[in-house]
């Protein structure tokens, strides 16, 4: 079990980076996120899709919804096949003739955008809750514990299904909606870590020093969530993106817009999947699943660097049990 | 014993939560329900059926709570409402014919997944960064990410439709009638269910597998197993009765909030197979704006997750001895 100096000790590796990049030495969270093969993979993945959904109109000009050809499911897939019109479709044309790469791009747009948002939305109200039911206990806890257990049994697809119905459809009832059946997960780790931070010495120093509540919650307490804070961020963003598709598979969002959801929706519509036209939507799934793929990836990263169980597995094994270390007697030599 | 009624009482008012959201939804439309959907439907109802509608919500001039109770105690009889587009079957027979297609694919799939998810992952950290544990966590996450009725399509497109190895739709062939005590029947629809239920299983594996195995791995280091080593137990009593036994327990609490989020995955992968059960219903009840059918399959897969559940609970009462004191 010889572990390489660099790796078990931190405190080395860091002195050799500060000569390197000095200014990423005095962030040592980012210095590990960046040497973080996961975090890289994540960010350099979901960089490319914003930056593919910010210049959609230089990347893919035109109208999404345009209809591009009526020889829609003729064989498609035709970077060499000129479609009536003399253009070429890069990932062909979908049942209704448009171009599937264009709406490919431009529907990053509206699933990226909802996904984020409901990130966002969904964690500030579940740290909301979470803080305060963790913070006063007693019975504000009881009612709020309570309320997100209950949101979290009740399930997702079915209620998502009903809010969905009665709203009118449209990008933000479906923000609102996923926000509202989203929160419970990060309000429930949000109270638990506020649960274990709340037993540290630091509070009750604080506690004892006088300060206010709002100023011990906002000042000591939120600091030192803000990983779990950006953790469930991205959680809840993998959560918006999937629900998202889901309901526009469904047809519950508006079907007249394009997003990745949407373009699913047609795809199943038009019996994309009996007729063999397969690029109508196997590219949009891969897409879904490598954004959903990259933000999971971050989320271990940002697990790994931060939470010290995770790390220290890391930094001392290397293809062997911990057992192993514990059995072994250690023996000063002079 | 104190423990399960603790539980009761915590599903009980979830299951309260539900109905009243249920109740007051639809009068959180503008106008009332019964007067919007008969907009929507244009003159295509017939004055019986909006009757039916306005009955099925309670709406009357009544103060509110009144409705309320008057919905409470319609719902207690089993009167979910009278569904639009199956009219005038009533609601409950409506879902009757898609409850037992739903609880086979679904339940069958969870089940699996959650064992073989659980082997997995107690194999993977015995053998720590051995092949499985190196590769199955990354691959599994993978496949875990893309959503699952999308899977679904793959396996229907390159499977069933390029390959033909598996039938297209349908939970049974369209030649036979249900019956049970056939054999080639029983065939038939084993035959249906291998690819819808090994995309579930496919798509809600993973996390099984990493939980148990992130959990294993903590318990791994716990002096007790140390202690079992030292006394020279046989490693799979090790492994299965002192680690597992003990690492089981947080993937069977976490059972319940997954059970409602396989199951909304493996109702949008119905409708990619047309399998028969209540997530091609709810396809159906949105198709044709069927709102009494939508709020009547939220209620019955509500209380059907409740009761899910609970059994896991009684599960849990028998795995861990410190719930019985």
């Amino acid at each position: 079990m010889q572990a390489t100096p660099e790796k078990t000790l931190v405190s080395k590796s860091s002195e050799a980076t500060k000569i390197a990049r000095p200014w990423l030495a005095r962030w040592p969270l980012l210095r590990a996120f960046v040497r973080n093969r996961k975090a890289m993979l994540g960010v350099s993945i979901l960089f490319v899709f914003i930056m593919l959904a910010l210049l959609a109109p230089w990347v893919a000009p035109g109208n999404p919804k345009k209809m591009e050809s009526r020889a829609h499911l003729a064989p498609a897939w035709i970077a060499d096949k000129p479609a009536p019109g003399g253009k070429t479709f890069l990932l062909g044309t979908t049942g209704q003739g448009q171009d599937v790469f264009r709406q490919l791009i431009w529907g990053a747009r509206l699933s990226l955008s909802v996904g984020l948002s409901v990130g966002i939305a969904s964690t500030i109200v579940g740290t909301i809750i979470g803080l305060t039911a963790g913070y006063l206990g007693g019975w504000v806890d009881d009612i709020l514990s309570l309320l997100t257990n209950v949101m979290l049994i009740i399930p997702g697809m079915p209620l998502l299904v009903i809010l969905a119905a009665f709203l009118k459809p449209g990008p933000v009832t479906v923000v609102m909606v996923l926000t509202l059946t989203g929160w419970a997960w990060p309000a429930r780790v949000m109270r638990s870590q506020v649960l274990s931070l709340r037993a540290k010495d630091f509070i009750a120093a604080s506690v004892v020093s006088g300060e206010r509540t709002p100023r011990i919650l906002f000042s000591e307490v939120l600091p030192n969530m803000s990983s779990v804070f950006v953790g469930s961020m991205v959680g809840s963003t993998v959560y918006a993106i999937g629900a998202d598709v889901g309901l526009a598979f469904l047809g519950l969002t508006d079907v007249g817009t394009t997003s990745w959801g949407t373009m699913l929706y047609w795809a199943q519509n038009n019996a994309g999947i009996l007729t063999g036209a397969w690029w109508t939507f196997v590219p949009v799934g891969i897409c879904i699943a490598l954004c959903a793929f990259a933000l999971t990836m971050l989320n271990y990263a940002l697990d790994e660097i931060t939470n010290p169980r995770l790390r220290a597995e890391k930094e001392t094994t290397h293809g062997k049990r911990n057992r192993a270390n514990v059995l072994v007697t250690p023996v000063v030599r002079k | 014993m104190r423990f399960l009624l603790r539980r009761l009482g915590f599903y009980a008012v979830a299951a309260w939560v539900s109905l009243t959201v249920n109740f007051y939804l639809p009068r959180l439309m503008p106008g009332d329900p019964a007067s919007a959907i008969f907009a929507r439907f244009q003159g295509k109802l017939r004055p019986e059926e909006i009757d039916s509608l306005r009955k099925a919500y309670g709406l009357s001039d009544a103060p509110l709570f009144e409705q309320y109770f008057t919905y409470l105690k319609s719902l207690s009889r089993g009167e979910f409402g009278i569904s639009i587009n199956f009219f005038p079957a009533p609601v409950t027979t409506v879902i009757a014919t898609g409850f037992m297609w739903t609880i086979l694919l679904a339940g069958l799939a969870t089940v699996i997944s959650f064992f073989f998810g659980n082997v997995l992952g107690i194999i993977g950290a015995w053998r720590r960064n051995g092949i499985l544990d190196s590769v199955a966590p990354p691959l599994l996450t993978f496949i875990g990410a893309f959503p699952y009725f999308f899977l679904a399509m793959l396996a229907l497109y390159f499977l069933a439709f390029q390959a033909g190895w598996f039938p297209l739709r349908h939970a049974y062939s369209d030649a036979l009638s249900v019956n049970w005590g056939s054999l080639t029947f029983i065939k038939s629809v084993v035959a249906h269910m291998i690819l819808p239920a090994s995309c579930i299983v496919l798509a809600s594996i993973g996390g099984w597998m990493l939980g148990m195995r992130n959990t294993m791995v903590g318990i791994l280091s716990e002096d007790y197993i140390t202690m079992a080593q030292a006394k020279g137990l046989s490693q799979k009593r090790i492994m299965f009765s002192y680690a597992a036994r003990n690492a089981l327990l947080p993937n069977v609490t976490s059972f319940g909030m997954a059970l409602g989020f396989v199951l909304s995955g493996s109702l949008l992968t119905e409708i990619i197979f047309a399998y028969p059960g209540l997530g091609y219903l709810l396809l159906q009840a949105v198709r044709n704006l069927d709102y009494p059918l939508m709020q009547g399959l939220f209620l019955m897969i509500t209380f059907a997750v409740l009761g899910a559940n609970f059994l896991v609970d009684i599960l849990y009462v028998w795995l861990d001895p410190r719930t019985r004191r």
